[in-house]
């Protein structure tokens, strides 16, 4: 048994088998076999060599044949790996002596290799990508096309990732995975986004997980304590099982709470919308009680397709599926905020040395307007399906929001000229994640139908903090005295112009901040779906009067730190069960 | 005999593969020195590990049927720069 500290995300607890992904995001299969069964393994591994071989015989050939011997030589030079009798004596020598599978000992043996290379003077240290090269090549024989990602597992697993990318999130097979923990990550990584928005546990910043863990060891990723463990001991296991027959009890209690309106002790009723990021999370939302969709995240519909743009239609039938299950209640959709990620960042013919300041969001829409507006279309012929609206994201100035109601115009008016029919009063809002939008926003109000504080980027930029560097993360907090002050002054000036006001980052689902937020004035709320009971549990339980009062004391403090303790304390108040 | 590596880039993938390909057609075992270093001659890995830049001086030995015919052919191809200038 061995316990691993990390930071808990996403809330919960899961026992169940891990699923570990290697650098290049495949499962590694099981490390070890049965005593009996390493000269198994060793034919593999002879077959696998043959095959290698003449592929790179092929492939040299029709290089030299293309390009030149030049060229060619470093097949050679790689056939000449494939043949290195020492190398290949270690390779199963490590088979036998450790029961391990042919893939395990190949990809060992050879990062032992390519470690050593990375010692070396430049010509030497290159090498390590030919090491690499022929690890691949030989794994691919090994594992062959089975090579398994993680959309068509069998069994219940949790899956355990250097870092979670986007792309291998919208790929999760969500039926199976129950669990997930990661190496690296902070609070607000995509892990940690995913994992809430699926009401599965997580645990991120493990630092070495993947290493400690092998493909179907059992694990225990408690997501409460922040904690995964690692071949728990059976009394371990009891103790948790406990645990886990509590909490299911605690949720059918907030269960109950789900034909409850979210309105305070004295009377203020507050809206209580859920954030998506996949169409089918839509049931999950108002399964919890949302009441409505107050940010539907798009990029999705980029990231599942690996080589394509996704069509018009993809978009609509997207959208029109959400639309149709929120059944006339609100649904915000999001236009595209790509850019500042590594699947965008991947694909630039030059990538942004500082993308999160680069060609991101909106500025990335205005560049490809093409992809735009496609996006724009879709959106506005499913409108008519429903109670939909617009959100901008990063707007950053005036003249972006113009230009992009200009653009969204001008899609109108094509749609019209095709005879295509398209509310024409479909509200139009932006995201207040940039200090300049927040600190204009009495100008925006003017200009738009809502605000919606994306706290995540908001309080990235107002505090110059990467969320995603650990070294830095810390200071990434929502109880900045700065933050805090934005965040009121656009709630204020929504309240000043009639204009709506959502908040739909992080913040919005970490219960310590709602008494304060509800003070400040906010009574709109888009979270990860699995957090609305919790929120409203909270709000049923206090008053907009003793908000206020917390609201006023929180503005005469320094540090977040006393913010953090100060309202950590009134919570406990309110709703002791929620630690 | 020492050898003193005369071509640009040392004893890098491609010389390296020359030099196991030749060593390979004999019997013979064969050993690389490099000061303290001692690496099998037939290995293209391990002569890699060796690290050996332009101006290194490399020793060569050879125990078998044909070793004196390996040190010989190999020093040959040393000395050649294997067609590099």
């Amino acid at each position: 048994m061995e316990i691993k500290k990390g930071v808990g995300v996403s809330p919960g607890v899961v026992i169940c088998q891990a699923v570990v992904l290697d650098a290049e995001e495949y499962r590694i299969p099981e490390r070890h076999v049965g005593p009996n069964q390493a000269d198994g393994e060793i034919d593999r591994l002879e077959k696998a060599l043959a095959a290698s071989r003449e592929e790179l015989i092929d492939l040299r050939d029709s290089t030299s044949s293309k390009l030149g011997t030049e060229t060619a030589a470093i097949f050679d030079f790689h056939l000449a790996m494939l043949v290195d009798e020492l190398l290949l004596k270690k390779i199963r020598a490590k088979i036998k002596a450790e029961n391990t599978t042919a893939e395990f000992a190949v990809a060992t043996i050879l990062r032992e290799y390519a470690r050593d290379f990375l010692q070396m003077p430049e010509f030497w240290a290159d090498r390590v990508k030919d090491v690499y090269d022929i690890e691949k090549r030989i794994l691919r024989r090994l594992i062959g096309e089975s090579r398994e990602g993680l959309s068509n597992l069998t069994e219940d697993v949790v899956v355990l990732a250097h870092d979670l990318t986007p792309s291998q999130t919208a790929g999760l097979d969500r039926k199976h995975i129950l669990g997930l923990a990661t190496d690296a990550g902070g609070r607000t990584s995509h892990t940690a986004i995913v994992a809430r928005a699926l009401g599965i546990p997580a645990v991120v910043g493990l630092n070495d997980v993947t290493v400690s863990v092998d493909a179907g060891d059992t694990v225990i990723v408690d997501g409460n304590r922040g904690i995964v463990i690692i071949s728990p001991e059976e009394s371990t296991i009891d103790e948790y099982q406990k645990h886990l027959r509590r909490q299911i009890e605690f949720a059918r209690e907030l269960d109950q709470l789900r034909d409850l309106p979210a309105v305070t002790m004295d009377g203020h009723e507050v809206t209580l919308l859920g954030n998506i990021e996949f169409p089918d999370e839509a049931t999950n939302v108002i399964a919890k009680g949302g009441q409505g969709i107050g940010l539907y995240r798009t990029e999705f519909l980029y990231l599942g397709t690996e080589n394509s743009e996704p069509t018009e239609e993809d978009h609509y039938r997207a959208y029109s599926k959400v639309i149709e299950i929120m059944e006339g209640r609100p649904v915000v959709i999001r236009t595209l905020d790509l850019g500042a990620d590594k699947y965008t960042q991947a694909r630039a013919a030059v990538p942004e040395r500082n993308p999160f300041l680069g060609l991101r969001s909106i500025r990335f829409c205005f560049h490809h307007l093409q992809l735009f507006k496609t996006q724009l279309r879709a959106i506005l012929r499913a409108s008519l399906k429903g109670n939909v609206s617009i959100l901008f994201p990063l707007v950053t100035t005036l003249m972006e929001l113009r230009q992009a109601k200009m653009i969204m115009r001008d899609v109108m008016e094509d749609l019209e000229e095709e005879g295509i029919d398209v509310r024409s009063d479909v509200p139009v809002g932006m995201m207040v994640e940039v200090p300049s939008a927040a600190l204009q926003c009495d100008k925006f109000a003017q200009e738009v139908d809502y605000f919606s504080i994306g706290t995540n980027d908001l309080i990235q930029y107002t505090l110059a903090v990467d969320r995603t560097n650990e070294r830095v993360a810390p200071l990434f907090t929502p109880a900045n005295p700065a933050v805090l002050r934005l965040i009121k002054g656009v709630i204020r000036s929504g309240q000043r112009h009639d204009v709506g006001v959502t908040l739909c980052g992080e913040m919005g689902s970490d219960l310590e901040y709602i008494l304060l937020l509800l003070g400040m004035g906010l009574r709109t709320l888009s979270v990860a779906p699995p957090a609305i009971p919790e929120l409203k549990k909270v709000i049923r339980s206090v008053t907009i009067e003793r908000a206020k009062k917390v609201s006023k004391k929180v503005s005469t403090f320094d540090s977040d730190k006393q913010i953090v303790s100060f309202l950590r304390n009134q919570l406990r108040q309110v709703l002791p069960e929620a630690y | 005999m020492e050898i003193t590596l005369t071509n640009q880039h040392g004893l890098h993938a491609r010389p390296a593969t020359l030099f196991v390909q030749l060593a390979n057609k004999y019997e013979a075992q064969i050993q690389v020195i490099k000061g303290d270093l001692v690496v099998d001659g037939k290995s293209v890995t391990s002569m890699l590990t060796l690290g050996a830049e332009k101006g290194t001086r490399l020793r060569i030995t050879a125990a078998g049927p044909d070793a004196d015919q390996a040190v010989e052919e190999l020093t040959e191809l040393l000395k050649s720069g294997f067609g590099e200038d």
